[in-house]
């Protein structure tokens, strides 16, 4: 090949790059190694972990221990969705296409509403999207976040703010959730972002925050639990104009944070300043029913510094397992994940607070995690509790009516996957460890 | 894993791992041609798949559960479907889908290379996979290993001297860069409020300038193909916060003058963006540090074996040089003079930039294909990577117009302008031949600069026997005397898709197309 292009040594092909910015002596990294070689330094990485195998997981804070059966693990790792490329080629793209027009309608359902994106990357980057959807759509800058939401959230949604010039205002929880009367005065919002359940497990009133978004004039950005949609109504129907939400519960693993998942869904009116990208079902040359990314002028690629968005790559491989997921629970199988949830978190909930010394931080109704106010502090807790074979749960601490990660307070979630057994086990071990 | 170079396509790839001479090129058709009803059409009521872990929980109502003002009357509509039905819809959909492990993805900018197996089955390992994102760091030392070490690669690799492993993706990459030279230029008092972009950039560029705060101001490409140096030059003043770049560039032609706009850009206190998405040329070879630059982003999904998925997960970590190094996204891996790793978060973060750590599992396949290859093995890629692209380049000569026809990269930028006027071949209809001969379509109509554009990257890992067929299927449409059927593709699972249509009635959801009809 060389020699057909008039070459006759490798180097040459760098011969454009100039002489001193070539590294001469090849990066400073060790040689590569066999397969065999690489798993085995992999499988010694893997066994510093403690992990789902041999940690009994009650932690949550937006990260579930769910079960994903095997043929959500099988279909999701075929080639054809592991290795395609986005879309861009309906003609040869049907599988993915398809297959995320599914998920789009199923994530619409769940969140009631008549559209939902083809993913974004997490919980926290959808609700970034949805502030900057309705800071556009109403032309206003502030948005009021309540004090309930995720902290990292909080977090993503300070670090993005420093760009766009958004200015987000903390409003807190009174009795565990959100008290819209206690916002400060000032600009009116462009929109109230809330979490439903929120990070204390709480759920919040949807109607009552529909009223104060009325009040200002302002959209309603609603995050909630696409697990917990099950049993609760949908934030849609509520009066939520976007909901966000993180997707992993379905049928992606802990995963160590990611890849994860961000849902994202809104009304019609809103379908031009939806962020990334979108699935529509059309027609090809003969008429058949086809599927096609639509709406393209909103995205990046065409329409550059006016774009509604920078998301190009996104999350799809991990919204081809949830739509795989959804399906195979069904429309049966969702409501008894919820309530299955639901049980083993009443049940955890009654028996830790049996406990001496052990109360709610809040007392308002909760469906699938609590926090728990404890007599020695949370990260003291979480590392005896690993002694016990149990991840017991994510400290959280509450300051000014805001939540914020790492405090005294343990945050503790119960999932279908956990026993009566491992509930009360659980439970014994942690009398053990405050005592 | 990359394209040996000792070999002619004629003499086929004589070293473990290739085809036979003779062998069969990676093209090949999907092969569904069949209608696939969506999933809702497979239901009927009562049916269901779904089956739950014995656990001895009270079986309380969920009345007993859920106050009444919460609590929704009727189960959400999803599907009632047997696994068995589910498996099989599943299982024909993806017979109506193209992959990079049935065949050939020549997608410039794209950099769709295949990925060792290895890799899936390393992020796979149960002590990573399902390690909650919580779980204090004394009990996840394996991971902060894995994520310190390559942070520290990915320095090693281009030049930098710290890095974040936590943006998702190239955008939230760009992004996080874009807020780290704001950081910057606060921490000196600076308010500044440009940012010059080559009119050849990724359509995330401008984007992700204006998320950042900034303005674009766009600087031409010379008859070279490269930045106008001069024309940079007049746009560049003490409001400019800095530049973004891809070296090599969209056109695949290395930025011969990166040390100069380096030296112009650096003397008004603006700052060099390093975007990532052709790293793969230059493994090895260059690096982006040495080059100037100040801020680096990383497509983990096109260099360094993270699987596309369909659209991602990808990765796009953000290394910098030292200067920057205090701002950087929190929590960071760092170890301790124990050998033992905490996380840390810079003095002066710009803050988190994701929910956890980044796309983590990705970032386990990123490792373990560094791993495998090692300093040297990163070099060949860029090799085999520029070579095939070159040699594709001179296949096409006197075929297709190529408006830049001087050594390149790893990708090149060949245009149809003289086959449209001839005979009205656009590239579009070029991509979608390609289709029928069972490769997938270069980009097209992308970079903006070039009329009629094929953007064309056969990356390292196409043997000289499928580079070979590429080029035959390429002259082979060219050379038709008939042009492009307008019905082309005719082979595929569906023909060509009525986009427009598509736009005009919004069918976004299977409620809405039983709603408004499909027709």
């Amino acid at each position: 090949m060389l020699a057909d292009i008039g070459l006759s040594s490798l180097d040459q092909l760098f011969d454009v790059v100039p002489e001193a910015l070539r590294l001469a002596a090849g990066l400073d990294l060790a040689p590569g190694l066999s397969e065999p070689d690489v798993l085995a330094e992999m499988e010694r990485l893997a066994s510093l972990n403690r992990t789902g195998t041999d940690l009994v997981c009650f932690a949550g804070a937006g990260a579930y221990d769910h079960e994903v059966p095997s043929a959500t693990k099988r279909l999701t790792f075929r080639s054809e969705f592991v290795t395609a490329y986005t879309p861009y080629q309906p003609e040869v793209a049907q599988g993915v296409l398809q297959a995320l027009f599914e998920y789009q309608t199923l994530v619409a359902r769940l969140a009631g509403l008549p559209v939902a994106n083809a993913s974004l990357y997490d919980g926290a980057s959808a609700a970034v999207e949805a502030v900057n959807l309705a800071t556009t759509a109403k032309g206003r800058q502030t948005v009021w976040v309540s004090g309930g939401i995720h902290p990292h959230w909080r977090a993503v949604l300070a670090t993005f703010a420093h760009g766009t010039g958004h200015d987000l205002v903390d409003v807190p929880l009174r009795d565990g959730v959100t008290d819209w009367s206690a916002a400060p005065a000032g600009d009116p919002p462009a929109a109230l972002l809330v979490g439903s359940p929120n990070y204390l497990g709480a759920l919040e009133d949807i109607g009552a925050a529909r009223a104060a978004a009325d009040r200002h004039g302002a959209l309603l950005l609603v995050g909630f639990d696409p697990v917990c949609a099950g049993l609760l109504r949908a934030p849609g129907e509520d009066g939520a104009d976007v909901v966000v939400g993180e997707g992993q519960p379905f049928g992606t693993p802990l995963s160590f944070g990611g890849p994860y998942l961000g849902l994202f869904s809104c009304r019609m009116e809103q379908v031009r300043r939806l962020p990334g990208r979108l699935v529509g079902r059309t027609v090809d040359s003969e008429g058949r029913p086809a599927y096609v990314t639509t709406l393209r002028a909103r995205e990046q690629d065409i329409r550059r510094e006016k774009a509604s968005s920078n998301v190009c790559t996104n999350q799809t491989l991990i919204a081809v397992a949830a739509m795989i997921q959804l399906s195979w629970l069904g429309t049966a199988g969702l409501r008894e994940l919820a309530l299955r949830c639901a049980r083993g978190t009443r049940y955890a909930r009654e028996a830790l607070l049996a406990i001496p010394g052990v109360s709610l931080v809040a007392d308002a109704p909760t469906l699938r995690e609590f926090a728990l106010r404890l007599p020695v502090p949370a990260g003291t807790v979480v590392a005896r509790m690993a002694d016990e074979g149990f991840l017991a749960g994510v400290p959280v601490g509450v300051e000014g009516g805001i939540v914020r990660d790492g405090g005294d307070d343990l945050l503790v979630a119960v999932t279908e996957r956990r026993t009566r057994d491992e509930i009360d086990a659980y439970a014994s071990a942690l009398e053990k460890v405050v005592r | 894993m990359a394209a040996d170079p000792t070999q002619t396509p004629q003499a086929g790839r004589a070293h473990q791992g290739g085809p036979a001479p003779g062998g069969r090129a990676n093209s090949a058709p999907v092969v569904g041609r069949e209608h696939e009803p969506t999933i809702f059409e497979f239901s009927s009521p009562g049916r269901r798949s779904s089956s739950f872990r014995t656990t001895g929980v009270p079986e309380w109502d969920a009345a007993d559960l859920v106050p009444a003002g919460w609590l929704r009357s009727e189960p959400i509509p999803l599907t009632e479907v047997s696994e068995r039905d589910l498996v099989a819809h599943v299982t024909r959909l993806t017979h109506r889908q193209y992959s990079v492990d049935l065949g050939a993805y020549p997608l410039g900018s794209c950099t769709m290379k295949y990925n060792p197996k290895l890799c899936d089955d390393a992020a796979a390992l149960p002590g990573l996979a399902a390690a909650h994102p919580a779980t204090p760091e004394q009990f996840t030392q394996g991971w902060l290993e894995l994520l310190w070490c390559l942070a520290d690669t990915l320095c090693r690799i281009t030049g930098m001297a710290a890095c974040t492993l936590q943006p998702p993706a190239g955008a939230a990459g760009e992004l996080t860069g874009l807020l780290l030279m704001r950081a910057f230029h606060e921490s000196k008092g600076q308010t500044r409020h440009k940012v010059i972009i080559p009119d050849s950039a990724h359509g995330t560029n401008p984007a992700s300038v204006t998320l950042g705060g900034y303005q674009t101001v766009t600087v031409p490409s010379d008859h070279r193909g490269l930045v106008d140096l001069d024309a940079l030059r007049a746009r560049l003043d003490s409001d400019v916060a800095g530049i973004m770049l891809t070296n090599p560039n969209t056109l695949g032609l290395f930025e011969e003058d990166i040390a100069e706009i380096a030296a112009a850009v650096h003397e008004v206190g603006g700052l060099l963006y390093y975007d990532g998405a052709n790293l793969n040329a230059i493994l090895g070879v260059t690096r982006p540090g040495d080059m100037g630059f100040d801020i680096v982003h990383m497509n983990l999904h096109k260099t360094f074996a993270v699987p596309h998925g369909g659209g991602g997960p990808g990765a796009g970590p953000v290394a910098v040089s030292p200067r920057l190094a205090e701002f950087l996204p929190g929590p960071l891996p760092e170890r301790s003079d124990d050998g033992s790793f905490t996380w840390t978060t810079p003095a002066r973060s710009i803050g988190r930039v994701h929910t956890w750590h980044g796309n983590a599992l990705a970032l386990a396949r990123a490792w373990s294909y560094i791993l495998a290859n090692g300093g040297d093995g990163l070099r060949r890629v860029a090799e085999g990577a520029v070579l095939n692209a070159n040699w594709l380049r001179h296949q096409l000569r006197g075929v297709y117009d190529l408006p830049y026809d001087r050594p390149n990269m790893h990708e090149f930028v060949a245009s149809t302008t003289s086959l449209k006027k001839a005979k009205g071949v656009r590239a579009l209809d070029v991509g979608k031949r390609l289709l029928e001969e069972g490769f997938h379509a270069p980009t097209v109509y992308f970079p903006l600069i070039v009329d009629e554009a094929l953007m064309i990257e056969p990356t390292e890992t196409e043997s000289p026997q499928t580079v070979a067929a590429l080029a035959e299927a390429l002259v082979t449409i060219a050379a038709d005397p008939e042009g492009v059927p307008a019905l082309a593709p005719r082979t595929t699972p569906v023909g060509r898709v009525d986009e427009a249509r598509a736009a005009r009635i919004l069918l976004p959801t299977w409620d809405a197309v039983v709603t408004l009809g499909d027709d």
